[in-house]
């Protein structure tokens, strides 16, 4: 019970405390995310970002706080039920099944959206992969970088989700590829999927987000509008390093 | 040796090797998906064996209790896998194997108590109880045959499920990436839960089809537990391939080791060592391959 429009935020986090052990790492982060929004989550190495993400989907325990999903409890909710709520997930380092085949890693994930919805298909995905479409018999592990990218993007999508979390998403990519990824992520944006992007290409992910939050030390420094942040270079530079 | 003769060992030897593979799969898909060490492995083939004897005496036929039996033991893997494996994910070996210990006395006491601790026979059913003439003097039990084909059907079973189905992709990709199954919104308990049930329900089918022809006793499931894990290390941790091709050679190096005459320098080895031919199967295929015919690399 937040406000009236608990309803309409996808996520609503509310001063997250995450650690890892002994470390403390999230201190007291709200974290929310609007139906259709895209939202920058930024801030250096070691700043709780993939703490952050991995807490609001269930995989670390809040040690405080609470996190609400479509206005429902899901602090304490088991990952799969978050997933099914309609949050889909592209970690850091991918995640793709090395042992299964890209044809079997986008099945295997296929689901209609909460409220029924099909539109994201086997066969969309492979359109808006061609790439994926000349590998499809090829092993997970056999894939390079960008097309292992392109493969749990795909394979979130295929859970045909309200919202796509991608962390750290054009990490260790060449230029080229990196700008293709984004522009499929712009592509999803525009199809009414909410997106969470974490990336160290500041530039990049402003061009499409609407919003921007930048973590450092496990708290949130400066939050909002996406053209607030382009003409703040002194922000880019204290928070950022760039 | 007489070509006959020859072929009848190797009916046996590849018959014997099948039933290890139903008795084994289920102990290397449970370690290789779940990462678990079952070492009450072998009760659930006793429990199949006993289950056939008893179902087989109430219901009046072993064609229904054959069913039967493998329905509750379906029930009994998810039981169990509910009750006490749950618990053992997160922990290291030494829990499992204490606790799936535990599973065992479990398992014989309450052997006791149902069935007693008597040995037990029963007659082969009647449609199966026949042979087939070889030759004047050698014949091949029908019955046996058909334990060979069961062993294959559920081998080609096992391997569409698993190669083809969705829940097999979904259990592949659960051994290599328990998180990312359950952040794709698969409930990874309930894919666990259908993969012990199955691995239990392999080995007390084992236990149903074998019943007739060894005899039913305590401790029987013990008595195979050592060979099913021999079976698990040559063909690899994990592998169900690998399990298939490990017990069909090890069905021949058995059956072979017994019946073969060898001795070198006038020291009869075979068949006197004949128990140690398995063993010594293992210890060249680890000298050769230390992970097993298909594990992963060490």
């Amino acid at each position: 019970m937040h406000s009236e429009s608990s309803a309409d935020l996808l996520i609503d986090a509310r001063g997250l405390h995450t650690y890892y052990g002994a470390s403390h790492i999230l201190h007291g982060v709200d974290f929310s995310i609007r139906r259709g929004e895209a939202v920058g989550l930024m801030g250096r190495n070691g700043m709780g970002k993939s703490t952050l993400l991995k807490t609001m989907l269930g995989l670390v325990r809040a040690r405080s706080g609470s996190v609400h999903v479509k206005g429902e409890d899901a602090t304490r909710a088991a990952p799969h039920r978050i997933a099914r709520a309609g949050i889909a997930y592209v970690p850091e380092g991918r995640g793709i099944f090395p042992n299964l085949s890209v044809r079997e890693n986008l099945v295997m994930a296929a689901r209609a959206g909460v409220d029924g919805r099909r539109e994201w298909t086997y066969e969309r995905v492979l359109q808006t992969f061609p790439r994926l479409g000349e590998r499809i018999g090829h092993g997970g592990g056999q894939l390079s970088g960008g097309e292992q990218q392109m493969l749990t993007i795909g394979r979130a999508l295929m859970t045909n989700p309200d919202l796509l979390i991608l962390d750290e998403a054009t990490e260790g990519l060449a230029p080229l590829i990196a700008r293709e990824i984004m522009r499929i992520v712009s592509l999803v944006k525009e199809s009414g999927i909410a997106t969470v992007i974490v990336d160290k290409n500041f530039g990049a992910v402003n061009a499409i987000t609407d919003r921007n939050v930048i973590l450092v030390k496990g708290e949130v420094v400066h939050e909002g509008a996406a053209e607030d942040l382009r003409g703040r270079p002194e922000v880019h530079l204290r928070h950022l390093g760039v | 040796m007489d070509f006959h003769f020859f072929l009848i060992q190797l009916m046996n030897g590849v018959q014997y090797g099948l039933l290890l593979f139903l008795l084994s799969a289920g102990l290397t898909l449970v370690f290789g998906i779940m990462g678990i060490i079952n070492i009450a492995h072998g009760s659930f083939y006793m429990i199949g064996a006993y289950l056939a004897w008893s179902l087989t005496g109430k219901l009046g036929s072993f064609w229904l209790a054959l069913p039967a039996g493998i329905v509750l033991t379906v029930a009994l893997g998810m039981l169990l896998e509910w009750l006490v494996i749950k618990r053992l994910y997160h922990r290291d070996l030494l829990y499992q194997v204490l606790a799936t210990y535990g599973l065992i006395l479990v398992c014989e006491e309450l052997r006791s108590v149902l069935w007693g601790d008597d040995v037990r026979g029963f007659n082969i059913p009647e449609a199966l109880n026949q042979s087939i003439q070889l030759s004047e003097t050698l014949s091949y039990p029908v019955y046996r045959l058909w334990i060979s084909g069961v062993c294959l059907a559920v081998a080609v079973l096992l391997y569409w499920v698993i190669q083809h189905t969705r829940l097999g992709m979904k259990i592949r990709a659960g051994a290599s990436n328990r998180e990312m199954v359950q952040s794709l919104g698969i409930d990874i308990q309930i894919v666990y839960r259908i993969v012990f049930a199955a691995g239990v329900t392999l080995a007390a089918l084992a236990g149903m089809i074998a019943a007739p022809v060894s005899s039913v006793f305590p401790g029987m499931g013990n008595h195979v537990l050592i060979i099913c894990f021999v079976v698990v290390v040559i063909g690899g941790l994990g592998s169900v391939k690998g399990a298939l091709v490990a017990s069909v050679m090890i069905g021949l190096v058995d059956t072979f080791g017994k019946v073969l005459e060898f001795s070198v320098g006038g020291v009869r080895l075979l068949p006197e060592l004949s128990s140690m031919t398995v063993y010594v199967l293992m210890a060249v295929i680890l000298l050769w391959r230390p992970e097993g015919l298909f594990g992963k690399k060490l």
